[in-house]
């Protein structure tokens, strides 16, 4: 069941990649503007380019994840789902897990624009993309299961980023941390440590949310 | 209804006997000088401030247990309350920690945690305003209340990693014996005053509540509606 959820996810983000793309350009915009906030002082835009870049993708992940939904609030969609004879957490991991991959995928991207705009290079990219996996994952699993609260309420692209940015504080201070101790090196290393606070949000939340998920979706 | 009344009253009366005690009775303390005589409200609104979240926390698990709405009026009061708390704790430490740090702002684990948690509660009570149905209303608050507790330990432990400038925090053990009396008393009146609140506001939730799933009075005006 949960294949098939994941099968349902990934073949509906496929077919609405322009969305994606329009998002990835949304992102790389908002690092361009970032910039401009600090000015055109190299130094510091490198030493910031680890929050620049974990803020730019923070930012679309709302947009990514208020719209993970859509499809399931057209014609009650949803509850059609419900009524298959199989556990609710199936659909809720196979989206979860699907946003987690888009999110992954969206944060690569955007590393390079990064490197380009902040002059932040690193060789460690094998770390930089486990951290931005565990990040991305920290912000999916709680923001599948309040996009699927607030997609059913009017004004969800304010209420989602209100109730997602402040829970998701400890995983956006870890993978800020562990990235720029990447791309700014890390003679204590101490990047290791944030990483296993990422895991330890991660496992939480992974759990809590599936655990919770059928409440927030029965009748 | 009369019990959550004298707690108010109860409270109000030991707030005032406190602070005259830590206004005028109690001696000005050695280093820090008069500014210190805000701790007298400050502490006892940061330990009442944590007993409200953990009442809203429990009655938000126990409504998902047991489906009673008494538990949702409760975690609505109770959201309401330490949303009042952290804001007025979040006012309190900024006026003591521009003359004492020299800043109003300190990135320290209990200020953070504080923050985010009154945020967060502030989004939950955001979204009991945009759910019309009182039974998913009442799911989703628990739900998010139940999840944005549990990130409390997470985001005290995360940013005293990153950064900590805050002092110990404070007992009875740790102050001199001449502070007692008014912090004790303050304590107490916070605690009356808080829980008296949270006993008004869960009874006009509760009656809200009761307003909003009884059955429209009037059939003609039910259909005119619809």
């Amino acid at each position: 069941m949960l294949a098939a959820a994941l099968k349902k996810e990934l073949l509906l983000q496929w077919r609405s990649r322009s969305q994606m793309m329009a998002v990835f350009v949304f992102g790389a915009s908002s690092l361009l503007l970032f910039s401009f906030a600090i000015g055109p002082n190299a130094e510091m835009l490198r030493t910031f380019s680890a929050g620049f870049l974990w803020l730019g993708l923070l930012l679309s992940s709302t947009l990514t994840l208020s719209e993970s939904f859509h499809a399931e609030m057209e014609n009650r969609a949803l509850e059609g789902l419900l009524l298959l004879p199989s556990d609710p957490r199936a659909l809720y991991y196979g989206k979860a897990i699907a946003n987690w991959l888009q999110l992954t995928v969206l944060g690569v991207a955007l590393v390079p624009v990064m490197v380009v705009l902040y002059d932040a290079g690193t060789l460690q990219l094998l770390k930089l993309l486990l951290i931005i996996a565990l990040g991305t994952a920290g912000l999916s699993a709680p923001g599948t299961l309040y996009a699927a609260m607030t997609a059913q309420v009017r004004a969800k692209q304010t209420l989602l980023p209100l109730l997602l940015f402040p829970l998701i504080v400890p995983a956006l201070l870890a993978s800020v941390k562990a990235t720029s101790f990447v791309i700014l090196g890390d003679p204590m290393q101490q990047s290791r440590s944030w990483i296993a606070l990422l895991g330890a949000f991660d496992l939480i939340y992974w759990s809590l949310c599936g655990l919770l998920y059928g409440r927030v979706v029965e009748e | 209804m009369k019990a959550g009344i004298v707690l108010v009253v109860l409270g109000v009366v030991l707030l005032l006997a406190g602070s005259y005690l830590g206004l005028f009775v109690a001696p000005a303390e050695q280093y820090m000088g008069d500014v210190q005589r805000i701790m007298y409200v400050h502490v006892p609104t940061a330990w009442n401030w944590m007993l409200v979240v953990i009442t809203t926390f429990v009655s938000a698990i126990l409504f998902l247990f047991t489906a009673n709405a008494k538990y949702d009026a409760r975690v609505e009061a109770g959201l309401e309350v330490s949303t009042l708390l952290a804001f007025l704790l979040c006012c309190q430490g900024s006026i003591w920690a521009k003359p004492t740090w020299g800043v109003w702002w300190d990135w320290d684990p209990r200020l953070t945690s504080v923050a985010v948690l009154l945020v967060a509660f502030v989004g939950i009570l955001a979204l009991r305003q945009f759910v019309d149905d009182p039974r998913r209303r009442a799911v989703w608050s628990s739900v998010a209340t139940i999840i944005a507790a549990v990130d409390l330990p997470i985001v005290y432990f995360s940013v005293k990693w990153w950064n900590s400038l805050h002092q110990q925090q404070s007992t009875p053990q740790t102050v001199s014996s001449q502070f007692h009396l008014p912090l004790r008393l303050n304590a107490f009146g916070v605690l009356c005053l808080s829980f008296g609140f949270v006993v008004l506001r869960t009874i006009v939730a509760a009656r809200r509540l009761e307003q909003e799933m009884a059955a429209p009075p009037i059939a003609g005006e039910a259909g005119e509606l619809a």
